[in-house]
């Protein structure tokens, strides 16, 4: 054992140059979601800091405590975004979930999930497709509004949850690859839909080829995408999200565009952020064909208002709705301000601002998997909030977060609808 | 060692899930804000109310275990690092209940695990006033706060936690009750306990409830930015305020090097080339008085060879004057791996004189150090630049911090203006106050605490 942990430490000394600028103020205790409900300091960033240094320098012997701690965050970066230090949080709680993970193992469900399924797209997507067909069997309604499910059975993976049907039919056979050139709007843009609006939420992905067309953009979108990678990374299966981030690299470099667009706050910030950040071990070549696409990816809402500056504001009237920031939107991306301006430039909109718009909704992936307790916990602050707003409905532009408000507010019977931001926006053409 | 079946006390006392043994639940207990060395306690134990918090120290002390409270664990000095005998963490952050807002005759009840920035909200919300604001008020407690006598940026006119303790009751080394000071604004019953708690550092007493004075909120306030050449006339400046009568409730100091820092970090458009700025704020009950003595301010600092001077027209204005102070820290903190940020204080005519100091001890060891504060009460935030893992640089800070402590006492100064003494600098107090300080103060500590389980070896050592 001791031998392992020595190989382990030397593997996590990598990240010392990063651990070593927290200065271990306690201020990330004020924003950490996960703290606020366990007020453990072995929960919020710098109790884990800490574990992970003493880890590395072999001053505790317990690296199975310090992975269950690591894998006890929503990865939410709002640590990092209120970091006096500047501390890259994010950066190494991956980089540790990836090398602690690995070195321990990974489950074998979850070996079965992303090494089986999840870097096999063709594979994946019949699988789901077959799953849609016979979810009715098992599941039924539970609020119209929101179009939520929940289980017929005692089936324990779904637990208590009110989760969003597969749909009938996912976007990629609504929509088949487009391949078109520019009209007026001048640009040709590439769209990653990402799992969760092919498969959930196709509709967000209509919206969003609806606006495109409607403003003569070209666009690209191919057959044959993957995942973006951030459930495999997060459970530190660094070798999916490799496989899943190559395949993905090959299939967009085949066409020129300007811009590779996302409705989806995670997949941005995974391919913004994340893909450029785990490509140290890649070729220089690789390293920059990956930097050359992160660069070129943007949140659909920010290319909206930032590029194409479409979001005049209007004094709208009719329906209230208030707006969530995801997580990966806001705190990882700085978008905030875009998707409140494509909201207040709809007439039949009243916008109405929520309190801590910007708190985590507690879905965080996994995270929502490994801890529903807390996951519902923290979603129910955030859905106190949305009723107190008194809106009609609530917008966000993460299907993740879509999923997981959905879930709090169906739970609760509140008749207030979940929409993306360009489901509204598109309303208007 | 602490043996199953005391184990199984703490739990059927706490709850299993208040009670952290694992070895990573432990370490995540072993540090505070201070740059020291790490020591796990034995154990974490977190009571929820009162009477879990009375009986645990009791149970502590009935097995001689060392006892360090813990409350958000943001202190800068080693007050929540268990001592070498590990001992205990207790943690207060489960007693967060204000048990009392009483708007009538201006005070609060509340348990000492209330976040400082949650109570001051709270409190404005019904038109009141709760003033000390550490930078650390977002996740600091008031337990922490009025264990280490807080200051912050508006201590010069409206003072520190002291000034606002109106009572504290708190549970003894044997985990009996004692209560101190009271709900009215004139208390003389007994012994001034509740004074000798603040500033204690955990070492006579567990906090239980906190009595804290409201006050009115200033209706109206001015805010300025002063640029000086010379540091000289920028402390000049300070003092010839105050002598003119003038208490802002903020008089902030940025050296050139902090300036420089900041600028670097937020563009805000500071003058990098300035010796020193001075950040003002004035308030008060009348908008015209207010702007009167902002009129003032500006005519002495000009006087006083002020090269400009920027009035914030409005509150977007304002905000970005704060935003230059309240980035001096991340700006400094970004610059090194390592922060050091010490707490020398001065007499406020001898602010150039202890600058001159800090940036010939900088030069002396080669070191990066960048320097703000509360000049208006001549407290210091000399912030060392460094990597700890560089043990031979760190050598030097160790040097420089001594140093620049001396050279504060002999100014007249003293050990610390607001961040305690706890471990860090424990060996300085018999040089700024006596060896029959000292003792008097270890009889103090041996009969209230007679096993010497509370905090043991912080300030006063032994
Ligand atoms: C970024 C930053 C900025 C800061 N700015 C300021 C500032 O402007 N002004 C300032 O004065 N300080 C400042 N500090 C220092 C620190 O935040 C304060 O000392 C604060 O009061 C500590 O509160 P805490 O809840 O974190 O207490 P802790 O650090 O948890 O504890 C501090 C001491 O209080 C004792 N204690 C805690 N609770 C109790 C209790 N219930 N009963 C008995 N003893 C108890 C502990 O044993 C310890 O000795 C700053 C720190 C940081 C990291
Ligand atoms: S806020 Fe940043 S520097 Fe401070 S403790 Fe948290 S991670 Fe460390
Ligand atoms: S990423 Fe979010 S959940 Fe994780 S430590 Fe940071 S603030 Fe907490
Ligand atoms: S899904 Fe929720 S958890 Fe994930 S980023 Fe969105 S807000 Fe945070």
């Amino acid at each position: 054992m001791h031998e392992d942990l020595h190989q382990l430490a030397k593997m996590l000394h990598e990240l010392d140059d990063q651990m070593v600028a927290c200065m271990k103020c306690g201020m990330c205790q004020a924003v950490c979601p996960v703290f606020s409900e366990t007020m453990k300091e072995g929960d919020v960033a710098r109790g884990k800091i800490a574990l992970l240094e003493n880890l590395s320098h072999e001053m505790i012997a317990d690296a199975e405590g310090v992975q269950d701690k690591l894998n006890k965050c929503l990865l939410c970066g709002s640590c990092a975004a209120n970091c006096p230090s500047g501390v890259k949080v994010l950066d190494i709680f991956f980089k540790a979930r990836v090398i602690v993970n690995t070195y321990m193992g990974l489950s074998a469900t979850k070996k079965a999930i992303f090494q089986g399924l999840l870097t096999k797209p063709a594979l994946f997507n019949s699988v789901l497709d077959v799953a849609s067909k016979f979810q009715g069997v098992f599941t039924k309604t539970a609020n119209e509004v929101i179009g939520s499910s929940c289980s017929r059975i005692n089936a324990p993976v779904i637990g208590e949850r009110h989760f969003m049907p597969l749909a009938k039919k996912p976007l990629r056979k609504l929509e088949p690859a487009l391949n078109t050139r520019p009209g007026k709007g001048g640009y040709r843009v590439a769209f990653f839909p990402g799992c969760v609006i092919d498969k959930i939420y196709p509709q967000v992905g209509q919206a969003v080829l609806k606006v495109l067309r409607h403003h003569e953009l070209g666009i690209y979108m191919p057959a044959g995408q993957a995942c973006c990678g951030i459930p495999a990374l997060a459970s530190g299966d660094k070798e999916s999200f490799d496989k899943l981030v190559k395949c993905n690299l090959e299939i967009f470099e085949k066409e020129n565009f300007d811009y590779l667009l996302t409705a989806c706050a995670t997949c941005t910030a995974t391919i913004h952020e994340l893909w450029p950040m785990m490509s140290g071990d890649k070729t220089e070549s690789m390293q920059e064909r990956i930097a050359a696409l992160a660069a070129k990816t943007m949140d659909v809402n920010q290319f909206m208002v930032d590029v194409l500056k479409v979001a005049a504001p209007v004094q709208g009237h009719g329906t209230k709705v208030t707006y969530h920031d995801p997580c990966h939107l806001k705190k990882s991306m700085k978008v905030f301000e875009q998707p409140r301006a494509l909201l207040k430039s709809n007439p039949k909109v009243e916008f109405v601002e929520m309190s801590e718009a910007d708190r985590c909704c507690g879905c965080g992936g996994s995270f929502n998997l490994q801890h529903y307790g807390l996951s519902k916990d923290i979603g129910k602050i955030k859905r106190d909030n949305i009723v107190a707003s008194g809106a009609q409905v609530v917008a966000t532009g993460c299907p993740a977060c879509m999923m997981q408000i959905s879930d709090m507010l169906s739970q609760h019977g509140d008749k207030i609808a979940v929409k993306h931001v360009m489901e509204i926006y598109a309303e208007t053409l | 060692m602490i043996s199953a079946s005391l184990l199984t006390e703490f739990q059927n006392l706490l709850g299993k899930d208040n009670v952290l043994v694992s070895e990573s639940d432990r370490h995540a207990y072993s540090y505070d804000a201070a740059v020291l060395d790490a020591v796990v306690p034995e154990l974490v134990l977190r009571p929820t109310n009162s009477e879990q918090l009375g009986k645990t120290v009791a149970l502590c002390n009935e097995n001689k275990l060392p006892m360090t409270v813990r409350g958000a664990g943001t202190n800068l000095s080693g007050g929540t690092i268990p001592t070498k005998e590990h001992g205990v963490v207790i943690l207060t952050n489960g007693l967060n209940k204000i048990l009392e807002i009483n708007e009538q005759d201006l005070y609060a009840v509340v348990q000492p695990g209330v976040v400082t920035a949650k109570f001051a909200a709270e409190v404005a919300r019904r038109g009141l006033f709760y003033p000390p604001d550490p930078g650390s008020q977002a996740v600091s407690t008031l337990g922490g706060n009025v264990s280490e006598n807080a200051g912050g940026l508006r201590g010069l006119k409206y003072g520190v936690t002291k000034d606002y303790v109106m009572g504290v009751n708190f549970w003894n080394a044997e985990g009996e009750y004692v209560k101190s000071g009271g709900k009215t604004v004139k208390c003389v019953t007994g012994l001034n306990i509740a004074q000798l708690m603040v500033g204690s550092e955990g070492t006579l007493g567990v906090f239980d409830e906190i009595i804290l004075k409201l006050v009115p909120p200033p209706v109206a306030s001015k805010a300025m930015l002063a640029e000086f050449d010379d540091i000289n006339k920028a402390s000049e400046t300070v003092a010839a305020i105050i002598a003119n009568k003038i208490v802002p409730c903020t008089l902030e100091l940025l050296d050139n090097a902090t300036i420089n820092y900041v600028e670097d970090f937020t563009k805000a458009g500071l003058p990098c080339d300035a010796a020193a700025i001075l950040l003002i704020e004035v308030d008060g009950g009348h908008i015209a008085l207010v702007e009167d003595d902002a009129e003032k301010v500006v005519e002495i600092c000009k006087k006083h060879g002020a090269r400009r001077v920027q009035m914030a027209k409005d509150a977007a204005e304002k905000n970005k004057l704060w935003e230059a102070r309240r980035n001096a820290l991340p700006a400094l903190a970004r610059a090194r791996p390592t922060t050091v940020l010490e707490d020398a204080t001065v007499p406020r005519s001898q602010i150039p004189a202890m600058i001159k100091a800090i940036n010939d001890i900088a030069a002396k060891y080669k070191l990066q150090i960048g320097t703000f504060g509360h000049a208006g009460d001549g407290n210091l935030h000399p912030t060392i630049l460094t990597d700890k893992r560089d043990k031979e640089e760190f050598h030097r800070v160790e040097q420089a911090v001594d140093e620049i402590f001396d050279v504060a006492l002999s100014l007249g100064g003293t050990l610390s203006g607001e961040h305690g003494i706890g471990t860090a600098k424990s060996k300085w107090l018999e040089k700024e106050t006596s060896k029959a300080t000292i003792i008097y103060s270890r009889r103090l500590k041996k009969a209230v605490d007679p096993n010497y389980l509370l905090n043991p070896g912080k300030i006063i050592g032994g």
